[in-house]
């Protein structure tokens, strides 16, 4: 019987560790990208997110757990080695300028990528991210109204050099999600199929060949810049690169029968 | 007394390096780092880093696309074509399927035998969802699937040398090898 507190308790530290996942519910949207293939609404199935993106404190405990994250021992492929988690003191010390409670930035796609495998998880689609960053505090779409689009673009108008906030300061979204808009770009796990920019940037490029398939995508709603600022930025990434203010969360999608949620 | 427990344990460490010879690891900026699982046209599975040792062409393509991967193809034959046969010997070319669920080994294989593709220098591969888009990021490869199970991406022959350094890429496409690209094969497979 002390076996199975004990257990319990470890279980319980080790998801405190790797931050709390929220249910959200599956549902229908419509994304500001402009899939050619697919012009209608974006069919979302039921997935758990990271209710806060990953803190440096848990972000130190993953590569305390697995050394070949630390800073200095990643391969140059993996992550730049003059960025990646160049703001923490040493690579097992976040220092005196680091806060235990701020997001995790300087951190590149295969990073993010494999703290998310190693807590059983994944990043969140693009698709998933945008439907789930649409909601305030009481409606799961609140793209449409305009003092709502103010208070994210505001975010913007902030100086870069403002010190970023620890997480959890915002109020929750309708699905109990923070920190969304306002606090840090995030990696998405498909943001290189954000052909967008690489189109963008090849508009009078005649050699079309170099894209397999339908054209690539374009903006649908041009009145949600914030949303397309966050798609060009990531579609303007390679997975080794990292910035200051980049981090992540992670999601886990469902078992298939719990998929469709009532 | 340090000096002889030190010189023992530094002893120790020889008798241990002879008795299992280890590979020097791969140079950090290598993409050979790849741990996921790739799966050649037999069906025999493999890691990238079991690579190691000669340069190559490597490419991403899904074996249902009709316009634009048969050309990868031709671009991978064409380099071929421009080389001598000593030359010849030395690179081999890896594709790569963006395409885990049609792109079996039989899927593969079917292509080996249209195109005549000899598989002691090419080889035809494929990898679970993760292993694709892991590759993908490594190569600076953009995909997307569609609604109708086709794949948007960008196209691009990447030459990596013996190490798995990636040395040149091109997306110019064709049987017609890009001449800078070429030279870089050629002089690549020189320095081997």
């Amino acid at each position: 019987m002390r076996r199975l507190i004990l257990l319990s308790c470890l279980i319980s530290t080790a998801s405190l560790a790797g931050g709390a996942y929220v249910r959200v519910p599956a549902g229908e949207f419509q994304s500001v990208l402009k899939y050619e293939d697919n012009k209608g609404k974006q069919k979302i199935a039921a997935f758990d997110m990271m209710k806060q993106p990953v803190t440096n404190a848990q972000f130190l405990e993953f590569v305390r757990k697995h050394p070949q994250w630390q800073r200095g021992k990643t391969p140059v492929v993996f992550a730049e080695q003059t960025h990646y988690l160049s703001h923490w003191q040493a690579p097992l010390v976040l220092g005196a300028k680091v806060k235990p409670q701020q997001p995790v930035t300087q951190v590149s796609w295969f990073a993010a990528s494999a703290y998310c495998e190693a807590q059983g998880a994944r990043l969140p689609t693009w698709n998933e991210w945008e439907y789930t960053a649409a909601a305030d505090p009481k409606r799961r779409d609140a793209r449409s109204d305009p003092a709502w689009r103010e208070s994210i673009l505001g975010w913007y108008a902030k100086p870069a050099s403002t010190p970023i906030a620890d997480v959890g300061k915002s109020p929750a979204n309708i699905y109990g999600i923070q920190d969304l808009n306002g606090l840090i770009w995030e990696w998405t796990e498909d943001y290189s199929a954000m052909l967008v920019s690489a189109d963008n940037r090849n508009q009078s490029d005649p050699d079309k060949s170099k894209f397999c398939g339908a054209s690539a995508l374009s903006m649908e709603d041009k009145e949600s810049y914030a949303v397309m600022m966050r798609v060009a930025m990531l579609s303007s990434l390679e997975a080794v690169n990292s910035t200051s203010n980049l981090g992540f969360r992670c999601a886990k999608s469902l078992p298939r029968a719990q998929k469709r949620s009532p | 007394m340090k000096k002889i427990l030190f010189a023992l344990l530094f002893s120790f460490a020889l008798i241990g390096n002879a008795a299992s010879p280890k590979p020097a690891p791969l140079p950090g900026d290598s993409v050979l780092q790849i741990d996921n699982v790739f799966t050649n046209q037999d069906g025999r599975n493999f890691k990238l880093a079991e690579r190691r040792g000669k340069p190559q062409l490597v490419a991403m393509f899904y074996t249902s696309c009709k316009y634009i991967c048969p050309l990868i193809i031709d671009s991978g034959k064409g380099i071929d074509n421009s080389l001598t046969p000593d030359e010849r010997k030395k690179l081999s070319i890896l594709l790569v399927s963006i395409d885990p669920v049609r792109d079996t080994p039989e899927a593969l294989m079917y292509i080996v035998n249209k195109r005549k593709l000899d598989t002691t220098r090419w080889t035809l591969s494929r990898t679970d969802e993760k292993g694709v888009r892991t590759l993908a990021a490594l190569l600076g490869v953009r995909y997307r699937v569609l609604a109708d199970g086709e794949f948007n991406h960008t196209s691009a022959l990447i030459l990596l040398d013996a190490e798995g350094r990636v040395v040149a890429r091109t997306e110019t496409l064709g049987s017609k090898p890009d001449p800078v690209f070429l030279a870089a094969v050629r002089k690549t497979l020189a320095a081997k």
